[in-house]
């Protein structure tokens, strides 16, 4: 059973931003996978909800003419890892996404929700950061974009104003095309389980040397990250010695939590062997 | 007749899959009150003050209790048969709810309304002062701040020890010369036993007898201890079992039945469901006993064991529950494993701290033993330079030992042939030989590891069993049992064992499941490794008697003597040549409704089982390390059992991969954490509490030798707790088979791993962000 004082499916993207003009305290439900579960432990108990799920103006993955990729909130987890366009366009995004928990929670958990929940260890929001990701966020009479490194303010935290509602997420050609990547995901199981740390990597290389790289990281700081001194260090670097410099890059650049979790020094040892094997998985 | 040794389906197998099985809370009526418990927040203190009142306003809630309102009748909840004696009790330290506080998460007040959400917002109106005193949270803490003059958690325990033992044979070598000495500290972790199904239970009165539906594995002990707990006459309560979603030793204790009892009490009429969320579960039902074990092995250059010393510490929780009785079960078998030329030096004790209590888990104290010596006798071999099984077939127990206390004696033994069987299926010889000097970052090796274990109590506690067998209209046979099915399969064999020794099919036993204590015949319930080898006997002896009432019928009829007539299948049939002479559904409405002789026949014994016995086994293990990410990946493992005869091959198999799934979590993975200031518990949740999951499970491979006991019923032996007992210390033998590391604490998780391979140099780079 769960506390929930009222719950509103809304009819359509313009209803749902309409309810929330009136109502900005209601909560946004899409898959629910984070919400039920903060109504449980009573951090949300007795709040009302308001329903997106199965809005068609929120689902789907789609690009335009000019090769820019829109993925719409509601995408599932299943369904990133499973879209062509994803798959072949946005790998790493694909990898992060099948990362996740259970089949049956794939099923259920969206993009969108994943990104707004503002978790450090959001599995889909590496891949998103490596792919320089740009929000479309709208309230009633209202619309802004914003890079997703930006978004982020804190653990849970996010710029998302009272009202708002995230639409779309948006990658330009010029952010994917010519690149390979890695997404590694270190857990203490191989399902059901939240990142340790994890790490994508977006890597573009000419003639055997570094041409760009972006580095990201979850869990590694209060937010998702990217690492622009070790990306820095990187550049132009052939192969190889990008191959046996980025462990100890990546140590030095993060500042990753002690936690009952996992110690600091652990965290530090796992992202720089992770980073090198997504290095030596995108050559 | 040939029903012992058939891999029959379980009975139950159609309707737990297909959702048919009823369990506590599908037969709990809607209209059922919930009942939620306020747990402490602080470890170690006093409740000073409890404000109840926004609690009482709040919709829907229909009564709050404190622990300021509970009878003052403190009271015991292992899961053993009462003692005659008072000298042999369990430990009576716990009330419905405690005004002291003896640990972060204890009962101190309840409140009952219509549904969950209206208890949940009522707990959380409630407010609560307490006084606060510093929490002991280590056995070490908790004897120190004792000996301080800090107040013990119970009066009665002023130094904070639960229970002590001590146990020496021969002289201790005053010199080591020529002597190969094997010495570690083995530290074993706290884990909960994540039955899938709950501690749930719904009650209500009637008149002036409560009744109390609930999943337990031991429906007459729960019956006594409500009794005792609401100063009630036992025979006023009735507790009835349905199916259960898993004990494992867990529901060996006796949880919130006696509190959801005393709210039927309060609230006549009133159904009312007491429910633990999972969270719940991991903090206020039991764990299994956090141990730390010192051992010291001295050898000979041959390998022969000289003295061995044996020294553990238990951390038992804030409330006895079973107590030290599992740690002095580790130190019995520590004695019984091996044997030494000269000197066994052991002490045992169990410390009361500021934690979740400790209670019975699958393997009583063994998982923990077995883990301490198992890895000592690697390290001996290492130092000895000899090959791990052979220093074990040196040294380990033969039929005829008898242990000097107990007097359980190894009836039967079939562990060399196990160990023959595992050294060939995991290619032991040419891989110990081929995963020396590996080097790079993934390394492989083999490992082994091997038990003994009892069978079942006796001779330390009382081994009763009752079984009634009564006659259909058709032929066909009820078994009445107070022993419980709790998913291992226990239904399924006592219909196999009663169908044997009645000469029938088994597909003729009904097995009345559901356990009701106003009718059921008595039994202390499923526990220990037991149940087909004690209630076996019940029913073999009971399924005698009843054919003998059958046959004395059937020669009424028949003019035949009963002498020479026997059971087979659905007919009575002539002893020497097997011609029918009745079926039995003749003779069953002959019975029933005979106008000269009509007669219920039915049958009814209870059998105190006074013998014990030895079951053995080993696990085999290849693994390979991954060292960077501190991940060990287990390639193949495989457990080996001599259980004695096996009843039903295949649910043996079944009962063997679900313990190996329990052992690998405890070797790799699975370990409760708690804030070390506050006590609090900080992963009591499936997230964050590392049970495996079937991605993390490898093909569990279980092999069989099958001996014929002479003491079992059916030449069985134990078969429920040993499959939990071998692997973790086969893990961490290989992992030292791999890497030359020694890893002496559970679990092998990565970040300990890690750490360990640092220090070791084998974790390239490791300098350059210290
Ligand atoms: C069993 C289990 C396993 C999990 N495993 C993982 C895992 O491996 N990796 C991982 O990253 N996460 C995991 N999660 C967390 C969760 O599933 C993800 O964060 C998921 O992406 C959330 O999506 P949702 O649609 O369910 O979000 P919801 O719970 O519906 O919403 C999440 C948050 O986002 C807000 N929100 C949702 N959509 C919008 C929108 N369009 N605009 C504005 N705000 C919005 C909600 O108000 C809420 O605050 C797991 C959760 C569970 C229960």
């Amino acid at each position: 059973m769960f506390d929930i004082q009222e719950y509103t499916a809304a009819a359509s993207l313009a209803d749902a931003l309409n309810r929330l003009a009136e109502r900005p305290d209601w909560k946004i439900i899409a898959g629910g996978s984070d919400v039920l579960i903060k109504i449980r432990e009573g951090k949300w108990a007795g709040c009302s909800l308001l329903s997106i799920h199965g809005l068609p103006e929120l689902s789907g993955v789609h690009m335009d003419e000019q090769g820019c990729i829109e993925i719409r909130p509601l995408t599932t987890f299943a369904q990133a890892a499973a879209d062509p366009l994803i798959g072949s366009r946005l790998s790493i995004l694909a990898q992060g996404a099948a990362s996740a928990g259970g089949p049956q929670l794939r099923r259920l958990a969206t993009v969108g929700g994943n990104i707004c929940n503002g978790a450090p260890s959001a599995d889909t929001a590496p891949a998103l950061l490596c792919l320089n990701a740009v929000l479309d966020l709208r309230a009633a009479g209202k619309s802004r974009t914003l890079p997703l490194a930006e978004f982020y303010l804190g653990p849970g935290k996010t710029a998302l104003e009272a009202g708002e509602l995230l639409c779309g997420i948006r990658i330009a050609k010029e952010d994917y095309q010519g690149y390979r990547g890695c997404y590694y995901k270190y857990s203490q199981r191989r399902a059901m389980d939240i990142a340790n740390i994890s790490c994508a990597l977006w890597l573009k290389s000419v003639d055997g040397a570094i041409a760009d790289i972006r580095l990201a990281m979850g869990v590694a700081a209060p937010t998702p990250i990217r690492l622009p001194q070790s990306e820095q260090a990187l550049l132009g670097l052939p192969l190889e010695q990008g191959r046996r410099r980025i462990a100890s890059l990546v140590r030095q650049e993060i500042q990753p939590r002690d936690s009952w979790r996992a110690s600091r020094e652990f965290r530090l040892q796992i992202a720089g062997e992770i980073a090198a094997r997504c290095f030596a998985a995108a050559c | 007749m040939g029903e012992i040794g058939r891999s029959i389906p379980r009975l139950d197998a159609k309707d737990k899959v297909c959702g048919t099985a009823k369990y506590t809370e599908d037969l709990c009526p809607a209209y059922a009150l919930t009942a939620k418990i306020y747990h402490a927040t602080v470890a170690n203190g006093w409740v000073k003050r409890i404000d109840i009142e926004k609690a009482l306003a709040v919709a829907g809630v229909v009564a709050v209790f404190t622990c300021m309102d509970v009878p003052q009748l403190p009271f015991a909840t292992a899961g053993h048969p009462w003692s005659t004696d008072p000298g042999h009790r369990d430990v009576a330290d716990r009330l419905l709810l405690n005004r002291r506080v003896r640990f972060y998460g204890d009962d101190i007040a309840v409140v009952v309304a219509v549904d969950e959400i209206a208890a949940a917002r009522g707990l959380r109106a409630i407010q609560v002062e307490y006084e606060e005193e510093p929490a002991a949270l280590t056995p070490e803490q908790a004897m120190d701040m004792a000996a301080a003059g800090a107040s013990p958690l119970h009066e009665q325990f002023a130094d904070n020890i639960l229970g002590r033992s001590q146990y020496q044979e021969g002289e201790w070598p005053c010199s080591t010369k020529g002597l190969i000495a094997a010495k570690g500290r083995y530290v074993c972790q706290g884990v909960q036993h994540c039955h899938l199904e709950s501690a749930v239970s719904f009650a209500w009165q009637e008149g002036d007898k409560i009744t109390l539906v609930s999943s337990t594995q031991i429906p007459h002990i729960v019956r006594r201890v409500v009794g005792q707990a609401l100063g009630l006459p036992w025979g006023k309560i009735r507790v009835i079992k349905p199916y259960i979603g898993g004990g494992f030793g867990n529901k060996q204790d006796v949880l919130t039945e006696p509190l959801n009892a005393w709210l039927a009490q309060k609230l006549p009429g009133r159904t009312i469901k007491l429910c633990l969320s999972r969270e719940e579960v991991f903090f206020a039902t039991r764990i299994r006993h956090p141990m730390t074990i010192d051992i010291e092995t001295l050898a000979d250059r041959q390998g022969v064991l000289v003295a061995r010393s044996y020294s553990a510490v238990a951390c038992q929780g804030a409330y006895a529950s079973h107590g030290h009785g599992v740690t002095a079960n580790g130190m019995t078998a520590f004695r019984d494993m091996y044997r030494q030329s000269q000197a066994l030096r052991q002490q045992a004790i169990t410390v009361y701290c500021n934690a979740p209590a400790a209670g019975a888990m699958r393997g009583y104290g063994i998982p923990q033993e077995t883990f301490a010596t198992e890895a000592n006798m690697d390290d001996l071999a290492l130092a000895l330079g000899m090959d791990p099984i052979d220093l074990r077939l040196k040294n380990m127990m033969e039929p005829g030992f008898q242990d000097p206390v107990t007097g359980i004696t190894c009836h039967s033994s079939g562990l060399k042939e196990c160990l023959r069987q595992g050294a060939a299926i995991i290619d032991w010889q040419s891989k110990r030989q081929a995963y020396v000097g590996q080097t790079g970052p993934r390394r492989r090796g083999v490992g082994m590891a091997l038990f003994c274990y009892k069978t079942g109590v006796y001779p330390l506690s009382l081994e009763t069993s009752s079984a009634r067998m009564t006659l259909n209209q058709d032929g066909s046979i009820q078994l009445h049992l107070g022993a419980t099915e709790i998913g291992q399969g226990g239904d399924t064999v006592f219909a196999q064992m009663a169908a044997e020794a009645c000469g029938m099919d088994t597909a003729d036993i009904h097995v009345v499941s559901f356990q009701d204590t106003d009718v059921a015949p008595y039994d202390s319930g499923a526990y220990a490794s037991r149940q087909t080898y004690v209630t076996g006997m019940a029913i073999q002896k009971t399924a005698r008697l009843l054919s003998e009432k059958i046959l004395a019928y059937a020669a009424d009829l028949s003019g035949i003597a009963a002498g020479d007539l026997r059971i087979q299948g659905r007919d009575v049939v002539k002893q020497d040549d097997g011609q029918p002479v009745i079926s039995l559904a003749a003779l069953a409405e002959e019975a029933f409704y005979s106008l000269e002789n009509s007669e219920h026949i039915s049958a009814q014994t209870t059998n105190h089982c006074r013998s014990n016995t030895f079951a053995f086994g080993c696990s085999f293990v290849e693994i390979e390390v991954d060292m960077p990410l501190g991940q060990i990946q287990v390639l193949q493992a495989v457990n080996l059992h001599d259980s004695g005869k096996l009843i039903n091959p295949a649910l043996a198999k079944a009962q063997v991969h679900g313990g190996m799934s329990m052992a690998l979590g405890y070797g790799l993975s699975e370990r409760l954490i708690f804030h070390p200031q506050s006590g609090k518990m900080l992963n009591g949740n499936f997230l964050d509490y590392k049970l495996a999951t079937a991605l993390d499970t490898p093909d569990l491979q279980a092999a069989f030798v099958e001996t014929q006991d002479p003491t079992g019923p059916f030449g069985n032996k134990a078969l429920g707790e040993p499959p939990a007992l071998s692997l973790a210390p086969a893990l961490r033998n290989a992992l030292l088979h791999a890497t030359g590391v020694k890893i002496n604490q559970l679990p092998l998780e990565p970040q300990r791993l890690t750490a360990a391979f640092r220090q070791a140099g084998l974790l390239e780079g490791g300098e350059d962000h210290v």
